[in-house]
């Protein structure tokens, strides 16, 4: 299940239509389920633009009890302006993009090293090792808030990047995912380097990672995405307002704008840009990252 | 490459067979590489998961607070307190509650889109952007777009209902409605993710199941009821159950738009060991609370996979 293929008609970022059936003419069932899909996509599209509306309006139109789609004083930047040159957006931005990368960075070396060796190599305790793994995917990482505030504290990282990245790179589901990759890239492709003297650590950088980028991709993927997103444990990790992370900051600027609704909007807006052009870019390993990695629902 | 190809299948050069890998040396090797690999992982995993787990069950047995007073081993004494403590229970029924009332939609809706898009639309990449992106977004700005549509003076969503005839709701300060009003922005958010696993799953039924049914003459609603949909049985288990591990971990949402009101009618157990430890400095108490909490997180697993076994069976 965690592995399924998935043909190009789904996955294809092109407009072409699906391949899979021969066309069809627009029967009356057709229509039904046009009408239906775009009556939902409409609903789901809705949030976006109530809030792009809000955030071009003027403060005063937006805290008008007439609710209005076209504000009566016309559309204005001023919240993005306002939002700007409050500076803390930019720079928790900044903060998500680089926490983000480190543990996507760490996870996918530790994590790919680890599945490498659960893989390939016959090693003392390797079905021990394996069974903690697996059984450790259970452990909803709220439990460990507690144990793990009090251990930062102790190490001197709460408030530094440190405490947000550090106990974010393990991902014992993706461990697991990228096993099941390596253990249908052919043993003959590796031997065949063994016989030429090759090291195990040149085997796995020189003949198994190439072969294993589409997994890599979407490995990292899902985890820059629940990283940027992640909530609960920046939020516990740092209180100091320079190295918030932008979900966090966010949550500091709505009590600070309070009713300023319109640059309420336009913050969210500018937070959730990043990710949603991260989509039309990679559109295509971030669907396949869910059906391959939905195992994997940390 | 292919000399040493050729040179490991002639006789007696078997290096790598089964009986000549387990010489001496290439045990030790492999020993030692196979750990080596692992070392990394491991030292990350023994120090932020294992031992925070282990820890955390000794904080569950002391009086720790944040304030540092009393460090002591008090035993079970706040597994006891816990117990009795009704606001630890409500916390855990809310999120009960809200797991049973958010999975429905959560994988019917995610059915639905599947299923309507899996009928071959037009420019797909566009139905598929629309169900999905929301969730890319953080909790955060979800949180802010719902409560500002759920603001029941100035929000649209009463304002549409109004123009159909619904008197105003007050969505997030009404304890009857609060935890509904959270299951929709959840949907609206996460449905994307389980959307997606369906289409995969749809697209991967071979495609001739569906042209043997158009030459028996099955139209696109008997195919969808006598091919699509029994063939997704092992999807939908799968996402039911991730669906239920994922609700049960609520706390983002509901700390963002209702703070755990009204009157802690939406107050999730994560939001509640958050308190304890955060607000209240009782890190201990909090422990416990976590592993109460644990504990009914593994309960529900282990009665999930006896069903899907006995159904499976």
């Amino acid at each position: 299940m965690a592995t399924q293929t998935l043909n190009r008609a789904t996955l294809g970022t092109s407009t072409s239509p699906a391949v899979r059936q021969p066309r069809k003419k627009m029967s009356a069932g057709r229509i039904a389920a046009v009408v239906v899909a775009a009556v939902i996509a409409v609903l789901w599209l809705v949030p976006f633009a109530w809030a792009t509306v809000t955030a071009f309006k003027s403060e005063t139109d937006a805290a008008s009890p007439k609710v209005s789609w076209i504000p009566p004083s016309g559309f204005t930047a001023d919240a993005f302006v306002k939002v700007f040159q409050d500076g803390n957006i930019p720079l928790w931005t900044w903060n998500s993009l680089y926490t983000s990368a480190a543990i996507t960075a760490v996870t996918l070396v530790i994590s790919s090293l680890v599945a490498y060796a659960l893989s390939r190599i016959d090693f003392k305790g390797k079905k021990v090792l394996m069974t903690v793994i697996i059984a450790s995917i259970i452990v909803p990482p709220p439990v460990l808030i507690i144990p793990l505030f009090y251990q930062m504290l102790a190490l001197h990282m709460i408030d530094t990047s440190w405490a947000i990245i550090l106990p974010q790179v393990i991902h014992p589901a993706m461990v697991f995912v990228l096993k099941k990759f390596f253990d249908q890239i052919p043993r003959e492709l590796e031997e065949a380097a063994v016989m030429d003297g090759a090291s195990r650590m040149r085997i796995f950088l020189q003949v198994v990672l190439p072969l294993s980028r589409p997994i890599l991709a979407a490995v990292a993927i899902f985890v820059f995405i629940g990283a940027w997103n992640n909530f609960l444990w920046p939020f516990i990790a740092t209180n100091d307002a320079s190295l918030l992370t932008l979900p966090v900051g966010l949550q500091t600027i709505k009590s600070a704008y309070g009713i300023q609704y319109a640059q309420n909007m336009a913050s969210a807006l500018l937070a959730a840009l990043p990710l949603i052009l991260v989509f039309l870019f990679f559109q295509r390993q971030i669907i396949k990252g869910v059906a391959t990695t939905g195992l994997a629902g940390t | 490459m292919s000399s040493s190809l050729i040179a490991r299948r002639s006789p007696g050069n078997r290096v790598s067979s089964p009986a000549a890998r387990g010489t001496r040396s290439s045990v030790t090797r492999n020993n030692l590489s196979g750990w080596g690999f692992a070392t990394p992982f491991l030292v990350f995993f023994l120090v932020f998961l294992v031992w925070p787990v282990v820890y955390g069950i000794y904080m569950s047995l002391t009086g720790k607070s944040l304030t540092g007073a009393n460090d002591s081993v008090i035993g079970l004494a706040n597994y006891a307190e816990a117990f009795a403590d009704a606001d630890m229970w409500r916390s855990l029924g809310n999120t009960l509650y809200f797991t049973v009332i958010s999975t429905v939609p959560l994988v019917l809706v995610a059915l639905v889109m599947a299923a309507l898009l899996n009928v071959g639309l037009p420019a797909q990449w566009l139905w598929r952007l629309s169900y999905f992106a929301p969730y890319l977004l953080a909790s955060t700005v979800v949180s802010l777009f719902f409560t500002w549509m759920y603001n029941p003076q100035l929000g649209l969503i009463n304002d549409s209902l109004s123009k159909i005839g619904i008197p105003k709701i007050a969505w997030l300060n009404d304890p009857n409605v609060a935890m509904w009003a959270i299951v929709i922005a959840t949907l609206w958010w996460t449905v994307g993710f389980n959307f997606l696993l369906y289409l995969a799953a749809m697209q991967n039924i071979p495609a001739q199941h569906y042209e043997a049914a158009s030459l028996d003459g099955a139209g696109a609603w008997r195919q969808l009821f006598s091919i699509t949909l029994p063939q997704l049985g092992p999807t939908t288990v799968m996402i039911v159950l991730l669906q239920v591990l994922a609700s049960l971990k609520i706390f983002d949402q509901v700390y963002q738009m209702t703070a755990g009101g009204p009157g802690g009618a939406t107050r999730p157990a994560v939001q509640y060991i958050f308190e304890t430890g955060f607000t209240g400095y009782r890190l201990g108490y909090s422990a416990a609370i976590s592993y109460i909490f644990f504990g009914l997180i593994v309960l529900v697993s282990v009665m999930q996979f006896v069903i899907t076994r006995r159904r499976s069976a």
